[in-house]
């Protein structure tokens, strides 16, 4: 059934793929943390309360959820080229899916802190704490579970998002299906790599609703 | 030792500007219990946050102690924030940490060591009761738990001074008393002073020696507590004394006791501090050849002694009866009116 097949050419896709979440995951997170940090932070009422840096980070992340993914990584090729020094391979993909899905995730960091309990920091407050303290000891630990579960959303986003990079060459899975398979008609392969992504969606989307589980104490 | 002068908040919004707390004086001693007591939207709420500057007020000072708090910088007052404790009406703990790492959130803050810090949180543990309980989540607890574990984070690193946000608002009667015994015996042990808003006159009646009402951002009205349940001369303090005693205005039940009771005098004995203890009623039963009838009264218990209020009917010889007034007037502290003669 799956005579198209090749192991070692499949094996090497899943494991670019998993090269490009795992790495753009790790960007998104410290990108998207530090952008929804700003967000809440400088939002009105907040501790840093500054309309003109939140009116442009708002800006900025809207501007970059709004583009198409597909397009985003086009507009980027000056960039990537510069930067990794090529437009091809997973590697070249990760500038584009950092800058594709950190904004996503930011909005969701934003979401997630603005639920935090305002009494609970107003407390943090009255007992003297810094604003480092307040975000690391207060805002972060009180928002854990949605910021991981945000996170899980953003990665199952993510794998979509290596797909469609395969389609411009960037390696992984969607390249292989979409060059292998759909262009020379080997549809098994289509399938087998429809497959595999499903299972690390199904994968991502258990553990990540295992720790949030874990980590809730509400 | 806390000593206000002249504060005052105002916001200002598109279409009017709402003055929250308006040009308010106040002295509260060191040791003392001191509540405030109003209604939703007094101002009370924002007047607390104006001492430890969880508000930045608009204009006039707190001293605590020999500080000006209105006058630190931003780090200066986080540091003098250490010493001001704060209770909180829906405690406001980490859900993410046990009761002892809740505890333990203010001694980290300032930058205890780590053996030091587990000491402390014992000892804070044992004080609000909660001994077992150090590894449990606030979600397994009860809201009396919950707010016993906000007092001990606000008693953690030993502050003079304690505001109390509604800190029972929130709680069921019972619950509530116990919370105000525990507050009341850290009052006492620990000499610290505390400054509580609520708009429960029971609070005020059970814990507090001074009290001030506030309305639209203004003290109306502040005293000892006894004096201000005795003698509430403002409309809302009545509204507020009657949460407790009932109806203040008794001059409107006469009428109807006239009608139920037609013969001998009808009189109002007003029991101030201790005296509410003695048997009055029974001593002057047997000293005098009178009959009493107890038409109606209430009597409660203050911090500084019991007060009420008792209408009774005492029918016998004049003569008798003037003897019996003549000895509640002179040789006890219960303050007696006659209403009526029949």
């Amino acid at each position: 059934m799956f005579e198209n097949v090749n192991m070692d050419e499949l094996l090497t896709a899943t494991n670019e793929t998993f090269y490009m979440t795992i790495i753009s995951l790790l960007g998104t997170l410290v990108i998207g943390i530090l952008l929804g940090l700003l967000l809440f932070l400088t939002a009105r009422g907040g501790i840093w309360e500054n309309k003109v840096i939140n009116a442009i980070t708002a800006s900025v992340v809207n501007v970059f959820r709004s583009i198409p993914f597909i397009i985003l990584i086009l507009l980027l090729f000056p960039f990537t080229n510069f930067l990794i020094g090529t437009i091809r391979g997973p590697s070249a993909a990760l500038p584009a899916l950092i800058i594709g899905s950190a904004p996503f995730y930011a909005r969701l960091v934003e979401i997630a802190f603005r639920e935090v309990d305002k009494g609970v920091i107003e407390a943090a407050k009255s007992i003297g704490a810094k604003t480092s303290t307040i975000i690391f000891k207060v805002l972060i630990p009180e928002s854990l579970p949605a910021l991981v579960s945000g996170l899980t959303v953003t990665a199952i986003a993510l794998i979509g998002y290596t797909a469609m990079a395969g389609i411009i060459g960037a390696g992984g899975l969607g390249d292989y299906a979409y060059f292998y398979g759909f262009q020379r008609r080997n549809f098994d392969l289509v399938f087998i790599c429809t497959i595999i992504i499903l299972i690390i969606v199904f994968i991502i989307q258990f553990i990540g609703d295992f720790i949030t589980n874990k980590i809730d104490k509400r | 030792m806390i000593s206000i002068k002249g504060l005052r908040k105002q916001y200002v919004t598109k279409e009017r500007q709402i003055i929250a707390v308006d040009d308010l004086d106040l002295d509260i001693k060191e040791g003392e219990i001191f509540g405030v007591i109003g209604y939703s939207g007094a101002g009370k709420s924002t007047f607390i946050r104006l001492i430890n500057r969880l508000e930045e007020p608009s204009g006039g000072s707190v001293t605590i102690g020999d500080k000006d708090i209105t006058r630190l910088k931003k780090n200066d007052l986080r540091i003098a924030r250490q010493d001001i404790g704060m209770v909180f009406q829906h405690f406001n703990l980490l859900w993410s940490r046990t009761v002892a790492e809740n505890i333990a959130f203010p001694l980290e803050i300032a930058g205890m060591s780590k053996t030091d810090r587990k000491q402390r949180v014992q000892e804070l543990i044992d004080l609000v009761g909660l001994t077992g309980r150090e590894d449990a989540y606030p979600s397994e607890l009860s809201g009396g738990q919950k707010q016993r574990v906000g007092i001990a984070r606000s008693l953690a690193n030993k502050p003079k001074l304690l505001l109390c946000d509604e800190a029972t608002s929130a709680l069921d009667p019972e619950t509530t008393t116990s919370i105000l015994d525990l507050l009341v015996d850290i009052n006492e042990k620990m000499g610290l002073t505390i400054i509580l808003i609520t708009h429960e006159m029971q609070v005020i009646r059970k814990i507090c020696h001074r009290v001030a009402v506030m309305e639209e951002g203004k003290v109306v009205e502040m005293g000892d507590v006894l004096d201000v349940f005795l003698h509430p001369k403002q409309q809302i303090t009545k509204k507020f004394v009657s949460q407790v005693m009932g109806n203040t205005e008794e001059e409107d039940a006469i009428p109807s006791m006239l009608q139920d009771n037609p013969e001998g005098k009808l009189i109002k004995l007003q029991f101030i501090g201790e005296s509410a203890n003695k048997a009055l009623i029974s001593q002057l039963a047997k000293q005098f050849a009178i009959d009493i009838n107890i038409i109606q009264g209430k009597i409660t218990n203050t911090k500084a002694g019991s007060y009420g209020t008792l209408f009774v009917q005492i029918t016998g010889e004049d003569a008798e009866i003037d003897r019996a007034i003549l000895y509640v007037q002179t040789k006890t502290s219960v303050e007696l009116e006659v209403i009526l003669n029949v």
